[in-house]
């Protein structure tokens, strides 16, 4: 399967990869503390400080490594978190039909209905930011969308005759929709997870740049772009570097996300 | 000599495939095929699915469908090499002197135009005729091929027509520019039995007036051997066999053409009703949301052990009442009485036991198995799910079960894509034997298979039966199937059992109209036999 791996696809693993790297092996690579002070304001690179120091005189590499590994740690495990609920619910609303699939997507319609970054200031205005409330918040309002493609895929799926097969053998609806219907459908919703995993980042970046998402002193890119963006004033560069991390990762998991979707939706293949 | 109208000479046609983590290849699917097609002669082409008829058919318009490349040999016709020719003379070709019928009318037809825009277009765009002059002949054609009040079926869109005249508007169509050679693509394959009959003759007629010559298409010998002059055999891209209609009929050379001649030739002896092991009585169903019934007060009995095939046209309920003695759709009247047990009329509410003894066998193996789970899981999972069978044991019965469809080692770990359309089949075969059933519903189970293939299907069904003792309730509208294999037939029509006893009994006269109908419109391996049906309808109409 590594074989014949087409050369957007590899670019897009391989600057996954560094960025995932970088964010597990924090501590270890990272040259300086995360919030220690090493040297003055907006420092210009140097042998010492690679990406030159933020606005406190911290060194921004550092930042960088530990604001990724925040960023993609959130990232990730809202992404699972709305993958798991939203694909488990919408499989749950196709395979049963009749009432429960109506009052499911309607509540699901009226929370889409509601702008999801408005909806999560609203509600982190009121409680505490910390990365399990951020995670579960985000994780939840994303799963809506997690939802509508989990259950029109599985609404395919649950006519075929090898799902009504097993509705006959008088199989349980968990059987259904792990056994029958899943292996079917992953194809498109892991093409979709590489989708849903940049939102994660961006909303987890605009969160903390408008200052409600991940708190200081704890680092992430969303927050760095915020703390050195006057700097930009003075033609200083440091708040380009999160946005190019943020850009860079973006671009890279799409690159594999499309290629998952080619190597799976092709004219022959369908879903097989 | 003169040459021929059409001739093909060692033609190869190749395409490029596309498995699933494989650089993509090409392949050869037809290698190096000749033959001549005369002035106003009909050269039947027929074969198994994957056999090229159908590409070789395209070929005579020197098109390519999909991926499909024409990568050797010659195509002359009238003399002129298409495949060499210019793409300005290949347009010229089309749709003038050679024209197509497809195999599904209604998939051909553009909705949103009347059918008489679209059975001049050739003409009039290839500059034949006028206008007005081809309607004209539209109209003439309409009349010819017997389509009702021809003057104005013309004004009619494609769906408020029925799919038999559809497929004659077709043929039309193909008619009106004049051309030389039609090229007929299973023209009547997706009809009913009792459609089939009227749009053959009329295609068979309208061949003789016009003196058009004719590429038949068809998987069933019996009915090419009612239009054709010359049968060409083919299989796997290789010419098996090429003679006159009367030489591939009677005294067929090759074992595979032997093959198709004699199939569905399975002797079966009807066994006496003894005891039913399922009664259906009275039912009465509809689907939700609308306001007819689809079964009419219907009521059979299957004998245990025995074959119950319920016969009748697309549209008569047969499927439907599948439906209902599955559960899958609760009726609103009568009952079902199951192994001595009434039946729960919904499915969730019945027990493992029921559902246990009442399995069902479905026409596409395709779709009725899960892509994503190998052979073994299949299998194994009625075994594990009833009888809470596990590890070693559980293995040995799945090859038990592998071995009793024939097919041995080696497929347990195959998925369901690595298998050929028959093998498919037989794996469901084995997924519905694997829960030690009574009944067996099979929804039309040989009817997406090719004729060699189904017969092997039927033949391991009946010996299935012999040694398990199990009652098969045999959905189909193939009589030829019907006959190989029932003890007893219920004939259905629009949603009533027309007929039902025992298989001698339907199957002997006086017959009511619906079953005669039925019964005289089988296809025969016989020449001739398309005159004489229609003769014999004549005869009974005066007589009327």
């Amino acid at each position: 399967m590594l074989k014949n791996i087409p050369l957007s696809a590899a670019i897009g693993l391989t600057i996954t990869a560094v960025y995932f790297l970088a964010a597990i092996f924090a501590d270890v690579i990272a040259p300086y503390g995360m919030a220690e002070a090493v040297g003055d304001v907006w420092e210009p690179s140097s042998a010492e400080h690679w990406l030159g120091t933020d606005q406190i005189g911290r060194d921004l590499l550092t930042r960088m490594i530990y604001g990724g590994q925040t960023t993609i740690l959130i990232a990730t495990l809202a992404t699972i978190l709305s993958f798991t609920t939203g694909a488990t619910l919408g499989f749950i609303a196709a395979v049963s039909g009749g009432w429960i699939d109506q009052i499911m997507s309607r509540l699901v319609d009226l929370f889409m209905s509601i702008p999801s970054l408005i909806l999560a200031l609203v509600i982190l205005s009121s409680i505490e930011a910390t990365v399990v409330t951020l995670v579960i918040i985000m994780g939840l309002l994303d799963s809506t969308r997690v939802y509508r493609l989990a259950r029109a895929v599985a609404v395919d799926i649950s006519v075929m005759d090898y799902v009504e097969a097993a509705r006959l053998r008088g199989e349980k609806l968990a059987w259904i929709i792990f056994r029958e219907i899943l292996p079917n459908a992953l194809s498109p919703l892991v093409a979709e997870m590489g989708l849903r995993f940049i939102f994660m980042v961006l909303f987890i970046s605009t969160l903390s740049f408008l200052g409600i998402g991940v708190q200081p002193p704890l680092a992430d890119w969303g927050g760095i772009v915020k703390e050195n963006k006057e700097g930009i004033n003075f033609g200083i560069g440091a708040a380009l570097y999160p946005a190019v991390a943020i850009a860079t990762l973006s671009i890279s998991v799409n690159l594999i996300a499309d290629w998952i979707l080619n190597r799976t939706t092709s004219l022959k293949g369908g879903r097989g | 000599m003169t040459t021929p109208l059409l001739q093909v000479r060692g033609l190869k046609i190749g395409a490029t495939v596309y498995p699933p983590g494989e650089k993509p290849h090409d392949i050869e699917i037809v290698h190096g095929v000749d033959f001549d097609v005369e002035a106003g002669k009909v050269l039947g082409l027929i074969g198994e699915s994957g056999a090229g008829k159908s590409t070789i058919g395209l070929a005579a318009m020197a098109y390519g469908r999909g991926g499909v490349e024409l990568t050797g040999g010659s195509v002359t016709v009238n003399g002129r090499d298409v495949l060499k020719a210019s793409t300005r003379d290949v347009r010229r070709l089309r749709g003038a002197e050679v024209t197509y019928v497809s195999q599904s009318a209604a998939a051909s037809f553009n909705p949103a135009k009347r059918i008489m825009e679209q059975v001049i277009e050739a003409a009039v765009l290839q500059g034949k005729f006028s206008k007005s002059d081809a309607e004209v002949r539209a109209v003439e054609l309409f009349s010819k091929l017997g389509l009702p009040d021809p003057e104005n079926i013309g004004n009619r869109y494609p769906h408020q027509v029925s799919g038999g005249q559809l497929q004659r508007c077709m043929t039309a169509l193909a008619l009106c520019p004049e051309p030389d050679l039609v090229v007929f693509d299973e023209p009547t394959t997706a009809l009913d039995v009792t459609t089939q009959i009227d749009v053959l003759k009329a295609i068979k007629d309208a061949i003789r007036d016009t003196g058009v010559a004719a590429l038949y298409i068809t998987h069933d010998l019996a009915v090419v051997a009612q239009v054709s002059d010359h049968i060409m055999v083919l299989r796997h891209g290789d010419m098996v066999e090429y003679g006159t209609t009367d030489e591939i009929i009677n005294s067929p050379k090759e074992e595979y053409t032997q093959a198709l001649v004699s199939v569905r030739s399975i002797k079966h002896i009807e066994k006496q009703p003894t005891d039913a092991i399922l009664s259906v009585s009275g039912i009465t169903a509809r689907y939700a949301g609308t306001k007819f019934d689809v079964l009419h007060d219907v009521s059979v009995d299957i004998s245990a052990g025995q074959t119950l095939a319920v016969v009748g046209e697309s549209g008569s309920g047969k499927s439907t009442l599948a439906r209902v003695i599955t559960g899958l759709l609760p009726p609103r009247e009568g009952s079902i009485t199951f192994a001595g047990r009434t039946l729960s009329p919904d499915q969730p509410s019945r027990s493992r036991e029921d559902l246990r003894e009442l399995q069902m066998i479905y026409q596409m193996a395709d779709t009725a198995m899960n892509p994503r789970q190998t052979v073994g899981t299949i299998i194994g999972r009625p075994l594990e799910f009833y009888f809470g069978l596990k590890g070693a044991e559980k293995q040995k019965r799945i090859q038990e079960l592998l071995d009793e469809i024939e097919l041995g080692d080696g497929f347990q770990d195959r998925y369901p894509a690595e298998l050929s359309g028959g093998q498919k089949q037989r794996v469901c075969i084995a997924r519905a034997l694997a829960a030690k059933p009574k009944l067996i519903i099979c929804d039309e189970v040989t009817s997406a298979l090719d004729p060699l293939v189904a017969d092997g299907i039927l033949k391991l069904l009946l010996d299935l039966q012999k040694r398990e003792d199990v009652a098969y309730l045999f959905i189909t509208h193939d009589l030829a199937t019907v006959r190989a294999i029932a003890d007893s037939i219920a004939v259905m029509y629009q949603g009533r059992v027309q007929r039902y006893g025992t298989k001698s009994e339907v199957l002997s006269p006086p017959f009511d109209d619906y079953t005669d109908l039925l019964l005289s419109s089988v296809p025969e391996m016989k020449l001739g036999w398309l005159e004489e049906v229609i003769a014999h309808r004549k005869m009974e109409s005066a007589g009327n």
